[in-house]
């Protein structure tokens, strides 16, 4: 398994080299790493090129790396990671673009080149506000009709903005900010020693 | 001259057929579909935010009730992500163990899906069937985690405790009077793995008895035979997995493709589909019945011979015993530093799958080296299942719809997440 990941690895750099800003193993994954505007081409070359047929786009989401280490970050803060599985070759690949801009995070569509994308486009979109530039369909997927915000964002508190409850007087369903506080009984904690720590 | 107009209608989200909360606008041309779209998330509960905030112990319950017909299969996926960013081994029996209740677990999730998907279709008698050994099975779940449904028995590093010596009994009550009683424990007087093995024995011949009831029956072709056609090039294109690409005509299954756990030792066979419809996916899924059953009982045989530690001894992921808790002041620290912060995951991230009942469930962890996963994305089949539904019903009778609806295996629990 590990000579054929090495084997990808070569494979990936020789052809999409000048491409990728990264290119590593590890736990026995191949990340790869480009920029939003190689992003279409690589993800191209790696469905049609014969040595990677990635026929199936497994999954798609957003990330928000604004808190992560707990440390403010420097360079973009969302990020789209796509986990790439071909079914001809037995093999997968992770690939992680950032969206340059943090007030309009937009990057093209995958749609036409694996309709599942749309979908996980939408919910990325729902979750993270990332923008997919030519996505057909745009809209909110898992979230209530009229939501406002992206609930995964990591500014985004984890009991959210509003409640809804039937109001006897106005004899319909209204929507008021939240009543509850948020609750944490275990604070998040970093810790870099011990025996699992790298 | 009069307007000819195509009627928009809704389908869903209280109809019995939308198994749940699936809410479907349908742009109907008289009674063939033009477009389908389903709105989706009446179940959202944003179990990848509450991950975020919680331990990585503490998540596991949430899995249970992702897809909530087959619970251990997505703890599965979690534990095997956890394990995968620690590097923490496995003991074997704790892996047979894992394998024979992933097993269990898919003939489980068969049987509902079976049941409803024929009831969906107006076959009432199998759902009534299915019930029946869905309830051994549950029984099961029952004697090793003390939960029916939502087990939470798997765990980083193995499983919760060993599989007890003695299969629960039913006890006599104002209900059930002794000879009832006696009947019901006639094949529970001995071990967990005696009952398994026995269920084992009798299992085929009730796959034969839906068999006889749906396979040759003429309404249940008329009712699936060439709908919801799917070629294996767009089956792949729109991310389907499990019995619904190998339904297709791809085989591709995780267990023989990317085995994990024992699988590679396993001895059984994937089944493929021809015409990529739903009465093949059907046979597929009858077919994976028999191959579970051929699984678990290799498992219940290697479990007889081979006793041993069904979890991990690293005390820094698995608690320590009661005994050395009680006596041993190292053993009180793990155990209380473990139930109150918990454990850390070294930064990094990871991706593991595995072949659930639906497809390829899988986990995405992203983790800065704290006592909670950074980012944690479900990778749910069902998702890519009904974003395909559109075209797999496009030009189809609303009767299809529901047909299809029902080979999808859609559940909600998961594509909500």
């Amino acid at each position: 398994m590990s000579a054929k990941l090495d084997q990808l690895h070569q494979d990936v750099q020789s052809a999409l080299g000048a491409k990728l800003i990264q290119a590593s193993i590890a736990l026995n994954e191949l990340n790869l790493q480009c920029r939003a505007e190689d992003y279409l081409a690589v993800c191209l070359c790696l469905r049609d090129d014969p040595r990677f047929r990635f026929e199936q786009l497994i999954d798609l989401c957003g990330v928000d790396y604004q808190t992560y280490s707990d440390v403010e970050q420097e360079g973009p803060r969302y990020a789209v990671v796509c986990h790439f599985l071909s079914v001809s070759m037995n093999q997968r690949v992770r690939l992680r673009v950032f969206a340059a801009d943090e007030a309009f995070p937009i990057l093209p569509t995958l749609v036409d080149v694996w309709p599942v994308a749309n979908w996980y486009e939408r919910e990325a979109f729902d979750m993270y506000g990332i923008m997919f530039e030519n996505h057909p369909d745009l809209r909110r997927l898992l979230t209530d009709y009229g939501f406002v915000g992206h609930p995964f964002r990591k500014d985004f508190p984890m009991i959210g903005l509003v409640e809804m409850r039937y109001d006897p007087e106005q004899q319909r369903v209204i929507y008021q900010p939240v009543s509850i506080d948020e609750r944490n009984n275990v604070p998040r904690v970093i810790r870099n020693e011990g025996a699992h720590a790298k | 001259m009069a307007e000819i107009r195509n009627y928009t209608m809704n389908f869903g989200p209280q109809h019995p057929a939308a198994h749940g909360v699936l809410r479907l606008v349908l742009e109907l041309d008289g009674e063939v579909i033009q477009r389908a779209d389903p709105h989706i998330g009446l179940l959202h509960r944003g179990t990848e935010k509450l991950a975020e905030n919680r331990t990585y112990l503490q998540s596991i319950p949430y899995m249970d009730r992702l897809d909530y017909v087959s619970m251990m299969s997505n703890e599965h996926a979690y534990v095997m992500a956890i394990e995968k960013m620690m590097s923490i081994d496995v003991p074997p029996r704790a892996q047979y163990i894992r394998v024979m209740f992933d097993e269990i677990t898919r003939v489980l999730n068969h049987l509902l899906w079976l049941g409803a998907h024929a009831l969906d279709v107006g076959a009432m008698t199998v759902f009534l069937y299915a019930f029946r050994e869905r309830e051994d099975l549950f029984d099961c779940y029952e004697a090793v985690s003390g939960a029916r449904m939502h087990a939470a028995y798997y765990r980083p590093g193995g499983v919760y405790r060993d599989l007890p010596n003695r299969m629960p009994q039913y006890d006599v009550s104002p209900l059930r009077n002794a000879k009832t009683v006696a009947k019901q424990n006639e094949n529970r007087q001995g071990s967990l793995l005696d009952f398994i093995e026995d269920f084992t024995q009798r299992f085929p011949k009730y796959v034969d008895e839906y068999e006889t009831l749906l396979t040759d029956n003429r309404i249940w072709k008329q009712r699936t035979v060439d709908v919801g056609i799917v070629t294996p090039e767009r089956a792949l294109a729109l991310g389907m997995t499990g019995p619904m690409l190998r339904g297709s005509g791809i085989a591709w299954d995780l267990r023989k493709t990317q085995p994990y756990e024992v699988y590679a030792d396993m001895d059984f066979d994937v089944p493929v589909g021809v015409n990529g419809d739903c009465y093949d996916r059907y046979l597929v899924r009858m077919e994976e019945f028999r191959q579970s059953n051929r699984i678990i009982q290799q498992c219940v045989n290697w479990l007889r011979a081979n006793p041993g530690p069904v979890i991990t001894t690293d005390n820094k992921v698995a608690p320590p015993d009661r005994a050395g808790m009680k006596s041993n002041m190292e053993d009180l620290i793990h155990h209380f530093k473990l139930f109150t912060e918990g454990f850390h995951v070294p930064a990094g991230e990871a991706y593991a799958a595995v072949e659930h009942p639906k497809g390829e469930f899988g986990i995405y962890m992203v983790s800065d080296g704290a006592n909670k996963p950074y980012r944690l994305k479900i990778r749910a089949p069902g998702f890519a299942h009904l974003a395909a539904l559109d075209e797999m019903t496009r030009g189809h009778m609303i009767a299809d719809l529901v047909a299809i609806i029902g080979t999808q295996d859609i559940v909600f629990g998961e594509i909500d997440r």
